[in-house]
């Protein structure tokens, strides 16, 4: 369970995050949904302990994140799986070798083990038989599926997702909420997903917090969000410029 | 008005920040340091970059400091007042304790330290440090200190062999350009040598070597803005350690001469 508390977070005097508060259950798939800028990334950020919040307190499994030494959130992210906006895959590595890389330190796999889960885990994300290329040869696409195949790899409990699908093509950002909505159901993971595709909020969350200029402004089922009566949410959702 | 005033305190205290941060990057360096079984093949990775690759342009512009050492040496000789075999006493004396250790931390300020900034700072603007810290990993276990030590390892030897270089190359140039042979050469460079003097070189070499690195990887470290940043670090990284090597060098020898 992830539980966030009156989390305050600014820059230069910039307020990005505002009087956050809000909690996700095991096996819940939220989706964190703003225009850019309104904070969505650095939110999931402090969930991981890359960004320190100025205010306010985040448990996950009940502890409190914010006040760790770098050894106990070690612990932590060993549960957690991140996916990056861009993969963040590791230029001077193969794909075999980023996806292998945690698995030697987080698992006590031996060799052909590893080796049988890197396969797996590019299996899961159709990126079969890639292991010896490098990021540097992979289009944006592919990029993304195998920072999730790395990300799946280590079996975590909850996965954050960095705007998953943003910049793709549609059949690429189908394919990738495919796999979000497919590891939510068979590997029973919670899932945090940063983004302001519509159709990725539909298609895998089902719960969804509206950030803008900050703060909270809305919380609730993807199902009722286009019925809600306020300004900005319906700026968001219907995407028009002149609404507000 | 004001901004003016107070430009010189803010200068000040940005810099005090920066070495704040620095000296806070150096000992937290060390949190998982128990864990250096997993680095290990890192170091060694980097002390084959950091100093056999390095070793072709160590090798050309030790060669060629010598000579030019020798050829200036000769100029000055030609009063006749010194003997030509002086050469060999001041070719050793100035590569062993300064031209070995001070060319090759300026050539490696270039070639490692620049390439080590732009390196850690592009995987910090493409969020691969982020990654490396989601996946449990210690950034700076993982990134810096394997360089630093490989940096601290490989520069002694980096100057042993600019040593050896500068002096062939000083040796080159005298039989070349003065009336000495390579036995008056020898008995110049035995005559004065002392073995303290090759020691304090390679003190130097160890000191500029840990300088270059760790400047290079702050600036990467802490790179911001894209690719306009990496490219700010880079030259930061090269206009800071060069001071920094300069500066170093005065110390030492104001504090083991």
């Amino acid at each position: 369970m992830i539980e966030v508390k009156d989390l305050y977070k600014s820059f230069d005097k910039k307020n990005i995050l505002s009087n956050i508060n809000f909690t996700v259950s095991n096996g819940q798939s939220i989706a964190i949904v703003g225009k850019s800028g309104a904070g969505k990334s650095i939110l999931l950020k402090c969930l991981i302990g890359l960004i320190q919040p100025d205010r306010g307190s985040i448990y996950i499994d009940n502890k409190l994140i914010n006040t760790m030494n770098f050894q106990q959130l070690q612990k932590i992210r060993s549960k957690i799986g991140m996916v990056f906006q861009f993969g963040a895959l590791f230029d001077s590595m193969t794909v075999g070798e980023n996806i292998s890389l945690a698995l030697k330190k987080l698992t006590k796999l031996n060799e052909d083990e590893i080796q049988q889960r890197v396969k797996n885990s590019l299996a899961s994300v159709d990126m079969i038989d890639t292991e010896s290329l490098m990021p540097a040869e992979l289009s944006g696409g592919m990029k993304k599926r195998v920072g999730i195949a790395r990300a799946i790899a280590i079996k975590p409990l909850y996965l954050f997702y960095d705007e998953p699908t943003t910049g793709l093509d549609p059949i690429m950002t189908d394919s990738i909420n495919r796999l979000i909505l497919k590891f939510q159901n068979t590997e029973d993971v919670t899932s945090v997903i940063v983004t302001h595709e519509m159709r990725t909020v539909y298609d895998v969350s089902d719960r969804v917090l509206l950030l803008h200029e900050g703060k909270i402004q809305y919380d609730g089922s993807p199902e009722t969000i286009n019925n809600v009566d306020d300004p900005v949410v319906q700026q968001f959702i219907t995407g028009n410029s002149i609404l507000v | 008005m004001l901004r003016v005033i107070f430009y010189p305190f803010n200068v000040l205290i940005g810099v005090l920040e920066g070495v704040g941060r620095y000296v806070e990057l150096m000992f937290s360096m060390f949190r998982s340091f128990f864990s250096w079984h997993r680095y290990f093949s890192l170091m060694i990775d980097q002390m084959y970059h950091i100093g056999v690759l390095s070793i072709p342009i160590v090798v050309l512009t030790s060669l060629f400091s010598g000579m030019v050492t020798s050829v200036q040496a000769a100029y000055q000789f030609e009063s006749g007042f010194v003997p030509n075999w002086f050469v060999g006493s001041i070719v050793g004396e100035s590569v062993l304790m300064e031209l070995a250790p001070m060319m090759t931390a300026l050539v490696m300020t270039g070639r490692i330290g620049a390439t080590i900034a732009a390196e850690i700072g592009t995987m910090r603007v493409s969020e691969q440090i982020d990654a490396l810290e989601s996946l449990s990993f210690d950034p700076l276990s993982f990134l810096i200190l394997p360089r630093i030590i490989a940096a601290a390892v490989m520069f002694p030897v980096l100057v042993v062999i600019a040593d050896c270089f500068g002096i062939i190359g000083g040796l080159v140039a005298a039989i070349n350009s003065m009336d000495v042979s390579s036995q008056e050469f020898i008995r110049g460079l035995r005559n004065w040598f002392r073995p303290w003097d090759a020691w304090f070189g390679l003190i130097k070499g160890l000191f500029f070597g840990v300088a270059i690195t760790s400047i290079a990887c702050y600036q990467g470290y802490f790179t911001t803005g894209g690719a306009t940043g990496v490219g700010k670090s880079t030259t930061a990284t090269v206009v800071i350690s060069c001071v920094s090597i300069v500066f170093l060098d005065y110390i030492l020898a104001a504090l083991l001469l």
